[in-house]
């Protein structure tokens, strides 16, 4: 059988499942759309938001990243992990006593005030929006491999999937669906890192292959790799060359980000208690570090699996040959089928530059005759190591698996902020139960269209599209939820204008550098030398919330303090006991 | 709902965990594996040094330790208070 038909195979019969569970648990009421009851279990909701949280971002982009970037890339492991500790602590407990069904609620409730709900829910959707053209762009690349189609058409039907996959159900629907989804995706992250770390190490845990000994050369894997990548001009792996100030503000701006993200946050309103709120996101972490303990050895094995590829007799000696590309096969035998098929996605370049015949690859960019998109790494990764077709197969189930939970757990947070919050809330409290979900349905689909079309010329890679969403989140959600829970002095006044100083100043720097609206060419700055100190668009997001809080004091200070009933509120979402069941009105 | 002084001692008590929680989580990934790695350079492991093993293992393993850690000390200061559910 061939590659084609194998992933078509696994591929189709992981989609038959998840639809299947989709149509099983199908939403009925707007309360099941939403939050799937109360009865789901703390492991269960951790797996759910394991799933949702590990996007195309987590499973296709940021190991390419970390293979190419090195130590300076850390800030993706710690920050997108290190938030769920602040989520534990700060914000998913008394977010579940309060007992709402949005984030915009409690900080319409809490700011009591529809102008702070209404600022609210444009966070939530420019944040989502951009989160989701960053799942769109990691959809593109998944599907335009496996389908081999070039990366556009990829997406187009990516994006039909993702629509008609998240409409059919809602929460409940989703949950279940995402444990399925996390299985899939977390076996198809750790069968290939298991057999590339052991042909690499011996050491069949990935984790602790990463700082063993390379096989071969009987020196340490990280060494070996810092050799390959030092002898051919590139960055040093394993040293620091961002500065410092960068990657605290980089790593900084992706935990608070993840515990602003308004679809993680709402996982932890559909446990049954406050103290299983707290345990959830621990659940979660551990579902998440399976595969995040996991990146950096699939990061560090990829990269010298494609130096070796492409150097088979040692960096010191001849690279591949434009023949042996052409032919699919190297002078050892090795199948190189995989370099032309990325070649039809447009996602890698071969190039013989000086007409030697060979391919060099090396760091200097004007020498350079291969380019390989980050996205592609982790899919083209048991490739590259010539494991068998159905491992192949399998991670890209396992990609698509990422991408689509993710996604559709984000147009559920759109849809929900518009349809709950927006026109419910504020413009027809009496619109019907029909009448929200089927807003809800149509607020889905614009959502997806927008994202479709501006992840066809994505402002990054799929993981720093998604780093833009979370310094989003950072900059306006996670400050006002902070805030509303651990101070009762913050007023309706001072939450308004610092999520929208914090909003603004924000994404008006990210414009400056990635291009107004993510439109191509209207950036005035790069992220190569950003306009403030070395602060690059995606690690500011940290700067946007110390903003936000300094705005959100002075502000409340120089007014009045907020009514009695609620500092009331505030003190009885800070205690566990008399949490009942949410109710969305 | 609780009487006001035992809500009060909670959550004074919830503050001070969380303040020392915190300082662990800054210490264990901004700390080790950002500002004081020149200072862990001299520490080697696995062909690099402690600070590399910080920001892509070490930190990893402390958040998933904090967090039970924080959930336990809470179900036992949630009944200490009479607080919980």
């Amino acid at each position: 059988m061939d590659q084609f038909t194998l992933n078509l195979l696994v591929v189709g019969a992981t989609f038959a499942l998840y639809i299947g569970i989709a149509i099983w648990a199908r939403a009925g009421s707007t309360a099941e759309f939403y939050a799937a009851g109360r009865g789901v279990h703390p492991v269960m909701n951790g797996m759910a938001t394991g799933a949702d949280w590990m996007s195309a971002a987590s499973f296709i982009s940021m190991a390419g990243i970390i293979a190419f970037g090195g130590y300076d890339t850390s800030a993706y492991l710690m920050g997108w992990t290190g938030g769920y500790v602040l989520l534990a602590m700060l914000l998913a407990p008394y977010l579940r006593k309060f007992g709402k069904f949005t984030v915009p609620e409690f900080i319409g409730d809490r700011f009591y005030s529809p102008t702070a709900r209404l600022v609210a829910v444009i966070c939530l959707i420019v944040a989502s929006v951009t989160y989701v053209i960053g799942q769109m762009t990691g959809v593109g690349v998944a599907f335009s491999r496996f389908l081999e189609v070039s990366n556009a058409t990829g997406l187009y039907i990516g994006a039909a999937i993702v629509f008609a996959y998240a409409v059919l159900g809602g929460m409940k629907g989703i949950t279940y669906t995402q444990v399925a989804q996390y299985v899939v995706l977390i076996i198809a992250y750790t069968i290939p890192a298991i057999f590339i770390s052991l042909q690499l190490t011996g050491n069949p845990l990935p984790p602790l292959g990463l700082f063993s000994n390379e096989v071969h050369t009987g020196q340490p894997l990280l060494q070996t790799l810092e050799g390959l990548v030092t002898d051919l001009g590139f960055k040093s792996y394993l040293n620091q060359s961002d500065t410092t100030l960068n990657m605290f503000l980089f790593t900084m701006s992706l935990m608070i980000g993840t515990a602003g993200l308004p679809h993680v946050i709402v996982r932890f309103f559909t446990v049954p208690k406050v103290a299983d709120a707290r345990s959830s996101a621990g659940w979660a972490l551990v579902f998440i570090a399976l595969l995040y303990l996991t990146a950096p050895a699939v990061a560090a094995m990829a990269r010298m699996n494609l130096i070796t590829t492409f150097y088979p007799e040692g960096t010191a000696s001849q690279p591949l040959s434009v023949a042996e590309i052409e032919a699919g096969v190297d002078s050892h035998g090795n199948n190189l089928d995989w370099v032309k098929n990325w070649v039809t996605t447009g996602l890698l370049t071969v190039e013989d530059k000086n007409g030697d015949g060979l391919i060099n690859y090396v760091g200097d960019k004007e020498a350079n005759e291969l380019t390989v998109n980050n996205d592609i790494m982790v899919l083209a990764n048991p490739e590259i190591a010539q494991l068998p077709g159905w491992v192949i197969a399998l991670v890209a189930a396992g990609g698509l698996a990422a991408a689509l939970s993710t996604a559709a757990g984000l147009l559920l947070a759109i849809s929900s902020a518009v349809s709950h919050d927006l026109i419910k809330g504020q413009l027809n409290p009496g619109i019907s139960e029909k009448g929200e979900l089927l807003a809800a349905r149509i607020s889905m689909g614009v959502a997806i269209a927008v994202a479709t079309y501006l992840g066809l010329n994505p402002p990054g890679f799929a993981a720093q599209t998604v780093a833009l969403a979370f310094g989003l989140a950072a900059s306006s959600i996670f400050p006002a939820l902070m805030m509303g829970i651990f101070s009762k002095r913050i007023n309706n006044k001072g939450a308004v204008a610092g999520m929208l100083a914090g909003l603004i100043v924000t994404i008006i720097y990210i414009f400056l550098h990635k291009g107004w609206f993510f439109v191509p060419d209207t950036n005035s700055f790069t992220d190569a030398d950003p306009l403030l100190l070395s602060i690059k668009s995606t690690s500011f997001g940290a700067v946007g919330a110390l903003i936000n809080f300094v705005v959100a004091y002075v502000v409340s200070s120089a007014t009045e303090e907020p009514p009695v009933e609620v500092q009331e509120l505030v003190e009885s979402i800070r205690v566990p006991k008399g949490a009942g069941a949410a109710t969305g009105h | 709902m609780a009487d006001k002084s035992s809500s009060n001692a909670y959550w004074k008590a919830n503050i001070r965990t969380i303040q020392i929680f915190l300082v662990i989580w800054f210490v264990c990934s901004f700390g080790f594996g950002i500002l004081l790695r020149p200072v862990l350079s001299g520490i080697g492991i696995g062909g690099t040094d402690l600070g590399f093993w910080f920001a892509q293992q070490g930190s990893i393993l402390v958040f998933l330790v904090l967090i039970f850690a924080y959930a336990a000390r809470m179900n036992k200061l949630d009944r200490e208070h009479g607080v919980e559910e």
